[in-house]
């Protein structure tokens, strides 16, 4: 039980992020893709530059190993375009409609949302309807 | 002390903290930063026999961590809104919110984070975040991905997947927000 703390710790860390910085919220996503702040692109753009350096810096040290001992791999996606694109554009129609993505679904459930219960509800729907159907879909 | 981490946290250290999730990650265990992939677990863990598609069909015990991993964020979300609740509402931009104004919402009161005119149980709420619930699972499992690991971890190791992925993902926003909200809306 103890080797999944500190997944616990690191997961309550990210919902707490994610409720006060408010990127759980469908107020602050319409402004986004109303270019009406910079509060949201602010978030994105220097959580991808501390990763980036992060990775650079992990990158650089020799004999890197996990808390369990493990040597850290950095990790790499699959080539292709089609099932990105696609795929990306249909999470954004619904990410744009409710303005809820994976991670804030789980941080505003703990806020007591029903509606984000709802929504989790139609993302496991739609999760495995493409399990269902992936055979068929260009990729 | 409660006070101050009451306040809104500034992009300045939301984001920073955000990106630290992607070295945090692999120093506990070697994994790649990214939230949706639980979904296919969770979907993995329920399937019954019956029903059998094969994209399901893997040990799915190994993954246990990332179903802790949500259910942490679940309990950091209600501290941040149990303990550590704003006491002000979410401070908008002005056009922003006269555009929910617009709309014909009512702008958010202090601890509000989603509308009440879209989130609340009715009917025709439950039809539309169900429906776009379906459409988030199914692109975000279609383009490996979603906002954490392709955003984030994806476009921080530089893999250009991502960066077709996030394309996609900010085109179908853009036209969500800009002509399916007010649509569906009026």
């Amino acid at each position: 039980m103890t080797r999944y703390l500190p997944y616990l710790l690191a997961g309550v860390l990210f919902g707490l992020v994610l409720v006060k910085s408010e990127a759980a919220s469908w107020y602050r996503i319409q402004e986004m893709f109303h270019f009406q702040s910079f509060h949201m692109y602010g978030i994105l753009f220097s959580a991808i530059l501390t990763a980036a350096v992060s990775i650079q810096i992990l990158r650089r040290i020799e004999h890197k190993r996990t808390l369990d001992g493990q040597s850290i791999e950095i990790p790499c996606k699959e080539d292709g375009w089609i099932h990105y694109s696609l795929g990306g554009l249909i999470f954004g129609l619904g990410w744009g409609v409710i303005g809820l993505c994976p991670g804030p679904i789980f941080a505003l459930i703990g806020t007591g949302s029903v509606g984000a219960l709802i929504v989790l509800a139609g993302a496991l729907h739609g999760t495995w309807l493409y399990g269902a159907y992936k055979t068929r879909l260009p990729h | 002390m409660i006070e101050f981490l009451s306040q809104p946290w500034p992009w300045y250290i939301s984001g920073p903290l955000i990106g630290l999730m992607v070295p945090l990650m692999l120093f506990i265990g070697n994994r790649s930063f990214g939230i949706s992939n639980n979904l296919r677990h969770l979907c993995a863990m329920t399937q019954p026999p019956e029903v059998n598609v094969d994209f399901f069909k893997y040990d799915w015990k190994e993954h246990y961590w990332s179903i802790v991993f949500v259910i942490g964020t679940a309990l950091g979300g209600m501290i941040a809104g149990g303990l550590l609740p704003d006491p002000d509402p979410i401070n908008l931009s002005i056009e922003a919110m006269a555009m929910i104004r617009a709309w014909g919402f009512d702008l958010p009161a202090a601890g509000v984070l989603v509308p009440a005119e879209l989130f609340a149980p009715s009917l025709q709420n439950i039809a539309l975040l169900f429906a776009g619930g379906v459409l988030v699972g199914f692109g975000t499992r279609y383009a490996s991905g979603c906002t954490s690991g392709h955003a984030i971890t994806g476009l921080s190791t530089l893999q250009l997947g991502s960066l077709y992925a996030i394309i996609g993902i900010f085109t179908g926003g853009l036209l969500a927000s800009w002509f399916l909200v007010p649509l569906l809306i009026a």
